[in-house]
């Protein structure tokens, strides 16, 4: 769960599988009485848009406000609180047109000051905002957060009421896809100003989505109401939405089975197989690469080889089928599939293909022997570490198993605790690590870009000059076709190093009961309800 | 009396100063912080947030800014649940798990002392069997599977309570079963060995001897006498039972205290540990205070207050 | 009673009087009367039994505790597999019977160094009283009230994962309940008219304790140690969750117990063949920890 990137939120949708559920149609009158009752993953660590960071708030926030843009039933970003905008001929400044009858849940006007304040403040080194990052996209953004320069510098304005003028640090086509996240929201700047602590509680909170936050217990429950002062609120069907807040994945498993939510996701391994059989869950695509880091600085894994023989020597559509059971796809390369390629309607994977065969156990073991180590002979002791959670432990074991069979190799299991696993992988004090990631936004640069030299999130400490000069080549090459070209090549170097041993691409779980209609959901596992409803 | 009330004070003091300073340094000690993420945060954003907490002033300053906090009764933000304090977590969950834990503490107590002493009074019959049959059982089974057998039986094959969630006194039933059932068991076996102990004190033959009948010599006699090793489990086990557990909090998704003492280690929520953990030991320290106190009442002969004889 | 009153008699003086009787006919005694409690030998035969299938029954199956085969994962009990099949198709039989070795040490171990700190650290609380008492309980206090769960990551980072390892997490807490329990006896225990006789008569302070508290205080001894077995068994699966136990892909009944717990409601069987292993051993130390009390227990000799 830990990986969910929301930036990735919902351009992943325009582009990839996000996907309308049920029927769009006119849902009876008596049916939106019903509340929608959803099972939350977590407790939203904070309810200010500024200061949030992961799934449990955006799941929230998401239903309580709403950005200058959105997405639509079919994945595309519409306009949302502005109702167009403008680029400039140099990619650089965008003039959006905030909407006349857009309101706050107080029925004040939303205004481009809102947002102007609601960016300067999130930027600010006060505030501290954890998801800074994701504004440095503005124009001196990073610079204002690191203190180097006044708010003043920041390139965002508000023109007037009406009229927000954004200059960027550098071309970013897929900026206003990012304004529907929800770091890009609106705050209200009059009542927020004064007292910060009016975005914590849901008595002060003032939003301007589709719901109105009204009651908050804290680790337990929400409910939400539907904001009549909402621009669009002839589009919102349920009168109510009431979401728990479940931690714990069995639990979520018996609430949903015992009829107390509607919908939920993330059911524990064990389960998936039964709830599909009983067509109480769905499986759905998730944008991430589930694989294992080898720490390359340290022998036996210095020698590619002995990396890839390793890779070779294990079947993963065995794993895909009877161990984790939900119809991941078992990766032959790194960047997972629904990641579009240069040309309209292709896909990078299908265009990239597979750099090597699953369980190809022939050539792993004459790598192997190659290597110097015939049969596994030789080899000094392995240890593969994984943090403690039931579904990583079947795979390790899983794997142990197929390089003792398949070569001979004696791998001992070892298991950490969640950030103590952390410190030992940023600090290469492993052989073999689990290891994961989830898109930050659907582009193959989200996952090339983690292999660079310098990268903190770089755990198998891989250095290669031609695979960081490929990257940034990339990054600075515009046009479409010779940019992915770049990205299919770099990925093949990475393939032919294989610092990293890639298991699956990630899917999601969805458990929802079959009169729950009208809701979207996205690969980065984000569920709207604006027009959702209960049969 | 008083005198020995104003030392306890001060001895809870001393405690708490050093648990607070063991805690901080053992918190510090363990690999991680509360900012410690899987993506790693910017290196500016991460300056920011350790200016902002504090976190980049020297361990000592720490300390010290910590210790001058506490004497306000201020524990300060949760790093974790940014716009919430230690105090209002505490505010929040505490109650929660008091009321499930004493409903747990009432049960076990009800039921274990009485078993206990039915069990001893017939020893090596049936009912004893019965009694430490179950007793037995209720040990060996952790509250985790106890809490999911309930789940899957009551809830999920014959739909008689809820699953999970906090939401009236239905909901409260299922939990406390699974939290009671440990202490109860162990009191109806401790109840049941003292008292069985007791009973073959001369003092209770004397009194069998003199006619006293048996209801009375129950009451007033073996009960009193043998309820010590019971209540000297009961001090610290209700301390416990009532500032939360884990385990059964998380599987019934309880809004409790006893999940946050969980979940803020992983967290390496820093504030809320020590919060917590300062709480828990003085509801300890108090709780056993209670124990000595009640000894006192239990037995006349012993003193609390007495100098050391060897 | 104010000491003050009486005079101690000359230790030297030969005519100091033993309360206790000859230990040669003790033990024989306790076995005697051990032997008459059908439900404690029952107990007693059980926990030979398992321990004789814990060290013995790997070598009778057909399977070893790592071998998978991942077509016949979560299979239901059969002919093939009596116990039948974990997640990763591996025999559950057998896992059970590997696990039994790991849980059964771990619950004796834990339960015996219990024993030995708590009785000794409760004793010489409850003995010396006062000032010494005082500090002993309040360090108690401050040991039980640091984090359990701060202690223990800070010690799986500084050592590798392994039985030791458990057995030192274990033993760093379960003591102090015991000392507890035996305190709180040995402070009623001492004021007793056949201890103060003891000391009057000159008995030294570790004899009072060794041959009057103790024994005295059995009862609740027994239980406590008893009761850790079950404690220190599942703990040890919490123990494995931060790092700390046997790694996989061995498994200790806490650990398959507490896996069969999360997928109870799809394959129910993964979660009753552990627990049902571990109630059986519980359900037989107690009753041999019970016989062993009454048996044990001076007011019961005749």
């Amino acid at each position: 769960m830990s990986f969910k990137k929301f930036l990735s939120l919902l351009i992943a949708i325009t582009l990839t599988g996000a996907f309308l559920t049920g029927c769009t149609s006119t849902g009876n009158k008596d049916s939106s009485d019903k509340p929608v009752r959803f099972g939350q993953l977590g407790e939203p660590e904070t309810l200010d848009p500024r200061k949030a960071t992961g799934q449990p708030e955006g799941q929230f926030l998401l239903q309580m406000y709403e950005g200058l843009t959105a997405y639509d039933a079919d994945n595309n970003a519409v306009p949302a609180a502005a109702e167009k905008w403008e680029v400039s001929a140099d990619g650089l400044t965008y003039t959006f047109h905030i909407r006349q009858n857009a309101k706050w849940s107080n029925g004040d006007q939303v205004t481009a000051q809102d947002f102007e304040y609601a960016w300067k403040t999130l930027l600010s080194p006060e505030i501290a905002s954890r998801y800074a990052e994701m504004l440095f996209y503005l124009k001196n953004g990073e610079a204002y957060n690191s203190g180097k320069v006044k708010a003043e510098a920041v390139g965002v304005k508000a023109v007037d009421p009406n009229t927000l003028e954004v200059t960027l640090e550098a071309p970013t086509p897929y900026f206003p896809q990012l304004t529907a996240c929800y770091s890009y929201f609106p705050v209200h700047k009059k009542t927020v100003e004064n007292n910060a602590d009016r975005t914590a509680n849901p008595e002060t909170i003032i939003s301007n989505g589709p719901f109105k936050l009204t009651a908050w217990s804290h680790n337990e429950k929400a409910e939400f109401v539907k904001n009549e002062n909402y621009w669009d609120a002839g589009k919102v069907k349920a009168k109510k939405l009431e979401f728990s807040i479940v931690e714990s994945n069995t639990t979520r498993v018996s609430l949903f089975e015992n009829d107390q939510i509607d919908l939920t996701l993330d059911p524990p391994p064990s389960d998936v197989e039964r709830l599909i059989k009983e067509k109480k869950a769905e499986i759905t695509p998730h944008l991430g690469t589930y694989y294992y880091s080898f720490e390359v600085e340290k022998a036996p894994f210095n020698n590619p080889k002995v990396r890839k023989a390793l890779t070779l020597a294990i079947d993963r559509s065995a794993i895909v089928k009877e161990v984790t059971k939900a119809k991941q796809i078992p990766a032959g390369a790194f960047v997972p599939l629904g990641i579009p390629d240069a040309a309209k309607g292709s896909d990078f994977r299908n265009i990239g293909g597979d750099y090597f065969k699953d369980n190809d156990i022939e050539t792993a073991k004459k790598l192997l022997a190659e290597a110097g180590y015939p049969d596994g002979k030789g080899l000094p002791p392995i240890t593969l570490t994984y943090n403690t959670h039931e579904g990583h432990k079947a795979i390790a074991e899983a794997l142990q198993e197929m390089w003792k069979k398949n070569l001979g190799v004696q791998v001992e299991l070892t298991n950490q605790e969640w950030k103590v696993f952390l410190k030992t992988c940023a600090a290469g004090d492993f052989q073999i690590a689990r290891d994961g990631w989830s898109a930050d936004f659907p582009d193959p640069m989200t996952f090339l870009s983690l292999f660079v030299s310098n990268n903190g999130n770089n755990h198998a400490h891989w250095k290669n000059a031609q695979f960081d000069q490929l990257v940034s080549q990339a990054k600075t090459t515009t046009a479409p076709a010779s940019r992915v070209k770049i990205m299919h090549e770099a990925e093949a170097l990475l393939m032919e190093e294989m610092p990293v041993l890639p298991i699956y691409f990630y899917t999601m779980t969805y458990m929802i009961k079959p009169n729950v209609k009208g809701f979207v959901h996205t690969v980065t596992d984000y569920i709207y309800f604006k027009e959702a409803y209960v049969e | 009396m008083l005198q020995y009330v104003s030392k306890r004070i001060l001895s809870l003091v001393l405690v708490l100063y050093i648990v607070i300073t063991a805690t901080f340094l053992l918190m510090h000690a363990i690999p991680g912080g509360p900012f410690t993420a899987e993506k790693k945060l910017a290196p500016e954003v991460l300056r920011n947030i350790n200016a902002r907490y504090h976190l980049d002033d020297p361990l000592w300053q720490q300390y010290t800014d910590y210790m001058g906090n506490i004497l306000k009764f201020d524990f300060g933000p949760s790093f974790k649940y940014q716009d919430r304090t230690v105090n209002k977590i505490i505010a929040d969950g505490f109650p929660v798990s008091l009321q499930l834990g004493s409903l747990a503490v009432l049960l076990a107590v009800a039921f274990g002392i009485p078993a206990g002493i039915i069990a001893a009074l017939r020893h090596n019959r049936f009912l004893d069997y019965l009694v430490m049959s179950s007793s037995t059982l209720g040990i060996s089974i952790p509250s985790f599977i106890l809490a999911s057998l309930l789940i899957y039986f009551l809830a999920f094959k014959i739909k008689l309570f809820p699953a999970a969630m906090w939401n009236g006194f239905s909901y409260m039933i299922l939990p406390s079963i699974s939290l009671a059932a440990l202490p109860m068991a162990v009191i109806a076996r401790l109840m049941r060995s003292s008292m069985l102990e007791v009973l073959s004190q001369d003092f209770i033959r004397t009194a069998r001897a003199k006619g006293v009948g048996q209801g009375l010599l129950i009451y007033r006699h073996a009960l009193k006498n043998s309820l010590i090793p019971v209540v000297t489990y009961v001090g610290p086990m209700a301390a416990g039972v009532l500032t939360g557990s884990f385990v059964v909090e998380s599987i019934f998704n309880i809004p409790g205290l006893g999940r946050h003492f969980v979940t803020s280690i992983y967290n390496r929520d820093y504030t809320v540990i020590l919060g917590i953990t300062i709480f828990y030991s003085a509801l300890i320290v108090f709780f056993n205070f209670l124990v000595d106190i009640a000894y006192v009442l239990l037995d006349p002969r012993i003193s609390l207050d007495k100098k050391g004889e060897n | 009673m104010s000491d003050n009153l009486f005079t101690p008699i000359d230790a030297s003086l030969d005519t100091s009087y033993d309360f206790s009787r000859p230990s040669t006919s003790y033990w024989q005694d306790v076995w005697r009367r051990l032997k008459k409690n059908k439900l404690a030998l029952a107990g007693l035969f059980i926990i030979i039994l398992v321990a004789i299938i814990a060290i013995l029954g790997p070598f009778f199956t057909a399977y070893s505790y790592s071998d998978q085969d991942l077509k016949i994962a979560n299979q239901s009990p059969s002919l093939a597999h009596w116990f039948g099949t974990d997640n990763l198709g591996r025999d559950l039989l057998t896992r059970v019977l590997y696990g039994a070795r790991i849980s059964l040490s771990i619950g004796i171990v834990a339960s015996i160094s219990t024993m030995v700190i708590g009785v000794l650290y409760g004793g010489i609380a409850g003995l010396a009283g006062g000032r010494i008492d005082d500090l002993m309980m309040r360090l108690i206090d401050i040991m039980w009230s640091i984090p359990w769960l701060l202690y223990v990551i800070l010690l799986m980072v500084v050592m590798q994962p392994g039985l030791t390892n458990i057995f030192i997490a274990l033993a760093l807490v379960y003591w102090m309940p015991m000392a507890r329990i035996v305190r709180g006896q040995i402070l009623s225990l001492r004021e007793l008219e056949y201890v103060m006789a003891a000391r009057l008569a000159g008995a030294g302070s570790w004899r009072i304790i060794i041959k009057h508290l103790i024994p005295n205080s059995l009862g609740p001894i027994l239980i406590t140690a008893t009761l850790t077995i079950p404690d220190a068994i599942f703990s040890e699966a919490f123990l494995s969750y931060i790092g700390l136990g046997v790694s996989a892909p061995m498994a200790s009944w806490g650990v398959l117990a507490s896996e069969g717990a999360t997928s109870l409601r799809s394959y129910p069987f993964q979660l009753f063949f552990p627990a049902i292993a571990i109630c059986i051993t519980m359900l037989s130390f107690n009753f041999l920890g019970d016989g062993l009390r009454d048996a044990l227990d001076p007011k019961m000799r005749k």
